[in-house]
């Protein structure tokens, strides 16, 4: 989807893949709208076993990890049902392939003890539900840190 | 009624909604989303809300009335509902839901019964009021004008 007015392509950038993962319809569908206008190519799960599956590092046998995936950055909810976003985030993590993929987590509660095991567990970080367009615009920095998830460098921003 | 005049009802009628708390500022966050790629994008989310809450409900219907009513499933609902009404600024029903998890933690049955019906009546108030909206929506597109954001 190779847009010339994209706002990435004025710095050489490829539009970013984001992968958003929420058990909400309603949810799913403003991340999606919000990552879509600051023109990232969205993918959305319901759920953490989806999310794995999709990023080839689910624990079907058989799923093995997709070398041709882009993925620039996992936003995912925190509470969900069966897999919490932190233990999507956890199992991330523990992906050889896909350990440096910026991971965000969402949530609707701020719980202090929460916030801080995301981030000690390596989120990168950890936004307040709803978001607004400005929070996501800020996450754009994340967005660039990862060219290529299987063999890039991991440029560190923060 | 001219699209200026339409324009300016469906101002005055958004206004009207968040001043007097059905709606709050996260709609306009989605009406801002709206634009010409996506003209229908609050109607859609909107009515994503509606079906995705109609379920909700009954859903809650269905656990509370049983023998013995499981506070968690409940309590997964209503955090379900507070999410996403939350998403969409209608901020009564999302307060509602608050005061229904307090319920839950308290597994008081007769107090999650009152919320289930007071949620009940503020999502039908404010859906009532966005099928309203849409309608101004529709005649102001047909009246070939634009929808306005409330706080342009």
């Amino acid at each position: 989807m190779a847009s010339s007015s994209s706002s990435w392509s004025s710095n050489g950038e490829e539009e970013p893949h984001v992968l958003a993962v929420d058990d909400s319809v309603v949810d799913r569908k403003l991340i999606e709208k919000l990552l879509k206008r600051e023109d990232c190519k969205v993918t959305t799960a319901e759920n953490g076993l989806r999310a794995l599956e999709y990023l080839g590092i689910g624990d079907e046998k058989g799923t093995t990890p997709n070398q041709e995936l882009k993925v620039n950055m996992i936003i995912t909810d925190y509470c969900m049902p069966g897999m919490t976003g932190y233990e999507l985030l956890k199992k991330i993590k523990q992906s050889s392939t896909m350990k440096e993929i910026p991971v965000v987590i969402m949530s609707s509660e701020n719980v202090p003890t929460r916030i801080n095991k995301c981030l000690e567990e390596g989120a990168e970080e950890f936004m307040l539900k709803p978001l607004c367009q400005s929070d996501v615009t800020k996450l754009r920095c994340h967005m660039t840190k990862v060219r290529n998830p299987s063999n890039g460098r991991f440029c560190l921003g923060r | 009624m001219d699209v200026n005049q339409l324009q300016k009802r469906f101002i005055d009628y958004t206004t009207t909604l968040v001043q007097e708390g059905f709606l709050d500022d996260q709609f306009n966050q989605l009406q801002q989303l709206q634009d010409e790629s996506n003209p229908d994008f609050v109607f859609e989310v909107v009515s994503v809300f509606f079906q995705d809450t109609d379920r909700l409900l009954n859903e809650l219907g269905k656990t509370l009335e049983l023998q013995n009513v499981d506070f968690k499933k409940v309590d997964a609902h209503v955090h379900q509902l507070k999410g996403s009404s939350s998403s969409i600024g209608a901020q009564k029903v999302r307060n509602v839901c608050i005061a229904f998890r307090n319920c839950c933690e308290e597994q008081n049955i007769e107090g999650s019964l009152r919320c289930l019906q007071q949620v009940k009546h503020e999502y039908s108030l404010v859906k009532n009021k966005l099928e309203y909206l849409f309608s101004l929506e529709q005649q102001i597109l047909a009246a070939g004008g634009s929808i306005p954001t409330w706080n342009e």
